[in-house]
């Protein structure tokens, strides 16, 4: 027997990036996308900073707002089946 | 007897649920994403549907750390006594010490103190608790750090105040899954130790899994003690490490769900605490211009290293204290002792309180806001 799991470590590190890190980008993907278009750009104008005053989200953009749902909608069923895994691993079936 | 353990068992994961609130929620409660209070609820609520999910760490402790012939009742509730009393000890100094590692390391003295030392697994050990410990705020940190680096990236054309009101909603996400991971993890381990002593009773036989009620009351135990909320822990994880903004905590929270989730599903008992701190780092390492504040980090670092030792030789001297006693009357003794330094602690713990109130006052070097009066030399 090993003293180090070498093999889980990677593991671990490996599919802890992709969702760890991943998901929470794809979720600032949605962010970014659900931004674009004409509300945004105004936004933007309305400060030099831009626009730092303004908590507008949405900016209007059609394709943007369903790139945007895709992104979210992708993160939630990521976040769904690991808890889904996480319960058939914890409970083996005899 | 049995009860008596039992008891303690449930008061360990009390303070279990109530030293690590923090881990889940203290990025949400510094970045103002969820209220003081709404946050310890959730969280609550969450550690006991966690307790359900998984069940594969409870094996890991009950069968592969110490050898379960030379595990007494005695032995168990002065183990249950070193975790407790560490626990209570880095609570009121505001570290944010692993829960988990006080456990392990008050269970595995008093069966030295009862057995000697080949009564314990140390293979186990070192493969399963000391190695994972080290690897796993590293590993966060590296995921947290990746993830901060690029949602700045992504969002960096967003005016600052939408980012950070998507973010937000994102961070309760993220924040509901640590809570749901910690309750797969922590509220485990009573399960484990609670089994152990039905074992060295002969209730159940070696190697059984842990029974319903045994899963209820963990459950039940340590979302009553996340509800109460460790102020204290929260604050130092929350605002002492780093300046928080919503990106990196959302960031900090998906990469300690990740690695939680992950290694609790390779039946790695880690350590909560270990991961979300390292995780928190990380964001301060990914964001240009954040700051980490070594100083508390490294006294974080050293609490860490004498958790197990510590929380050992408690164990062991409360074994040995019970041992002199004889039978269930030493069992009571001890845990006489156990109420009257909680009280102690407690009582001590008023002088410098932090409650929901002042939790994200600004950083002034201690746990204790500006406004109280300093805490005492005690670090």
């Amino acid at each position: 027997m090993s003293w180090v799991n070498w093999s889980a470590l990677w593991k671990i590190l490996v599919f802890g990036l992709i969702a760890g890190a991943g998901l929470p980008a794809l979720f600032a993907g949605g962010l970014y996308s659900l931004s674009l278009g004409p509300h945004r750009a105004r936004a933007a104008a309305s400060g030099a900073d831009g626009g730092s005053d303004s908590d507008v989200l949405v900016g209007g953009s059609v394709a943007g707002m369903v790139i945007a749902a895709l992104c979210f909608l992708i993160v939630l069923a990521a976040v769904g089946w690991s808890i889904y895994e996480i319960y058939q691993i914890g409970h083996p079936k005899k | 007897m049995l009860v008596l353990v039992v008891i303690t068992a449930l008061a360990f994961d009390f303070t279990n649920g109530f030293h690590d609130t923090g881990n889940a929620m203290a990025t949400s409660i510094a970045t103002g994403a969820l209220p003081p209070r709404v946050a310890v609820a959730v969280s609550g609520l969450l550690n006991f549907v966690g307790a359900f999910l998984s069940l594969a760490v409870a094996a890991t402790i009950a069968n592969g750390l110490v050898n379960t012939g030379d595990v007494t009742l005695t032995v168990v509730a002065a183990g249950l006594c070193g975790g407790i009393i560490w626990n209570l000890l880095t609570w009121l100094l505001g570290i944010p010490s692993s829960s988990s590692h006080a456990l392990i390391g008050g269970v595995i003295g008093a069966t030295m103190a009862a057995a000697g030392g080949s009564a314990v697994q140390w293979h186990g050990l070192v493969s399963k608790v000391i190695i994972p410990a080290a690897f796993s705020p590293v590993i966060a940190a590296l995921v947290a750090a990746t993830g901060t680096y690029l949602l700045y990236r992504i969002t960096r054309s967003l005016t600052s105040a939408g980012r950070g009101h998507g973010f937000r909603i994102g961070q309760i996400g993220s924040a509901c899954l640590v809570s749901l991971a910690h309750g797969t993890n922590d509220a485990q381990k009573t399960m484990g130790v609670i089994t152990l002593a039905l074992i060295a009773n002969g209730t159940l036989a070696a190697g059984s899994n842990a029974p319903t009620w045994v899963i209820v009351t963990c459950a039940l135990a340590i979302s009553l003690g996340t509800y109460i909320g460790g102020w204290r822990v929260i604050r130092t994880l929350g605002k002492g490490l780093v300046e928080i903004d919503s990106p990196q905590g959302m960031a900090a929270e998906s990469a300690s769900a990740a690695v939680i989730l992950l290694s609790s599903s390779f039946g790695y008992s880690l350590s909560t605490t270990h991961v979300a701190t390292g995780s928190i780092i990380g964001t301060g390492l990914g964001k240009k211009g954040a700051d980490v504040r070594w100083s508390v980090a490294g006294r974080m670092a050293t609490a860490w290293v004498f958790t197990l030792p510590s929380a050992a030789i408690v164990g062991a001297a409360a074994y040995g204290l019970a041992d002199g006693v004889h039978g269930t009357a030493g069992v009571i003794v001890v845990l006489a002792v156990l109420v009257v330094l909680c009280t102690l602690i407690y009582l001590r713990s008023r002088s410098t309180k932090v409650d929901h109130k002042n939790v994200n006052h600004e950083w002034s070097g201690g746990v204790a806001p500006a406004e109280a009066p300093a805490t005492p030399a005690a670090a």
